[in-house]
């Protein structure tokens, strides 16, 4: 086993990037891959609580950099799929105590033993954002369709380049395919013309994900959710495998625009 | 087919399109770091250069930036005086 390092980074907070971090985690260890997730917000962890395992912490990622507990006290492992694992961020201390060159080190550590390390970066561009992808194999940017959302996953994607850790490859969270139609958001295509980068996904606008991160149950547990299904379908495309875009989330598939076709005074 | 006919209809007068092409000037200054006004110094100090050695048409300089995937290019045409008196 030599794990791949996928971090996920977007510059702009709020777009995703842990809800993405933990399904991602979810759909991959479903699919009997060994995943561990470290979370790299030190001083805002989160990722613990999207993936319900925040009563499970004893140790943090900075106990282990700074050698007061070995890695695999740190790590816990997620009741519902033995295969993942959390390295929680400390939450009372801040960026500076982790180096970029400590988390190339610990991702080094872990890489026998695992087929993924999925690393939530913080928001920003500093000291957090270059140690999450210091490690890196693969960057993935999430943003959203709206204007300050792309203008900073841009200047992400542009650092990433400079760090020689591109092409960074993208994923578009909470399109809202009603408002697309109406002509009032972004679609994936006027995102990739302006971002000129390679799609990894498209996660639909669905509020399955914030019913299950209310209960600490990511959205992908349930692959019948709009939203589960696309982190799903993430995963196999991570996997290699060739899986089809949808043009705008599950409502607008050809089955319902047959559906539609027959519909008196359907648009 | 309804997509197309949304597209002609309102599109252009949407929000969505509004905000591509704000974006797109503004990710043009972020990547390349230059505001409009060093563009016109950058052109100004240019066509100072040029003049030295060839006499140019100030005002037919066209300098603009454009891009192909995220690469950012400067295409600068200058017509020269001499050259168009010729023909």
């Amino acid at each position: 086993m030599t794990a791949r390092v996928i971090t996920f980074s977007s510059g702009k907070g709020g777009v995703g990037k842990t809800t993405t971090t933990a399904n991602l985690a979810v759909a991959l260890a479903s699919a009997n891959h060994k995943v561990v997730c470290i979370d790299a917000d030190i001083g805002l962890r989160n990722l613990d609580v999207v993936l319900g395992l925040e009563n499970r912490i004893v140790y943090d990622l900075v106990d282990v950099i700074e050698g007061r507990c070995r890695i695999r006290q740190a790590m816990i492992r997620d009741k519902r799929y033995e295969n993942l694992f959390l390295i929680p961020a400390a939450q009372t201390r801040d960026k500076t105590a982790v180096s970029p060159s400590d988390m190339v080190r610990l991702c080094n550590e872990l890489r026998p033993d695992f087929d993924w390390i999925l690393i939530d970066s913080p928001a920003g561009i500093e000291r957090g954002f270059r140690n999450a992808i210091a490690p890196a194999d693969i960057v993935v940017v999430v943003t959203n369709p709206e204007v300050s959302a792309l203008r900073d996953a841009d200047r992400v994607i542009g650092l990433v380049e400079a760090e020689e850790k591109g092409p960074a490859r993208l994923v578009i969270n909470r399109l809202n395919s009603v408002m697309v139609k109406r002509g009032e958001m972004l679609d994936t295509n006027d995102v990739l013309e302006l971002l000129a980068i390679e799609l990894l996904g498209i996660v639909p606008e669905d509020e399955q994900v914030i019913i299950s991160t209310n209960r600490g149950q990511p959205v992908a547990m349930d692959e019948k959710t709009k939203a589960g299904k696309a982190f799903h379908n993430i995963a196999r495309r991570l996997n290699g495998e060739n899986v089809p875009f949808l043009p705008l989330g599950d409502d607008n598939n050809i089955f319902n625009k047959i559906g539609k076709m027959f519909k008196p005074g359907g648009n | 087919m309804s997509g197309f006919v949304d597209k002609l209809l309102s599109r252009n007068s949407s929000s969505a399109s509004a905000a591509k092409e704000r974006l797109q000037l503004v990710l043009i200054h972020d990547r390349t770091d230059l505001t409009p006004s060093q563009l016109e110094t950058l052109r100004n100090e240019l066509i100072d250069v040029i003049s030295k050695y060839v006499s140019i048409d100030r005002q037919a300089v066209r300098i603009n930036m454009s891009h192909e995937g995220r690469e950012q290019r400067l295409i600068a045409d200058i017509p020269l005086k001499s050259a168009t008196k010729r023909r």
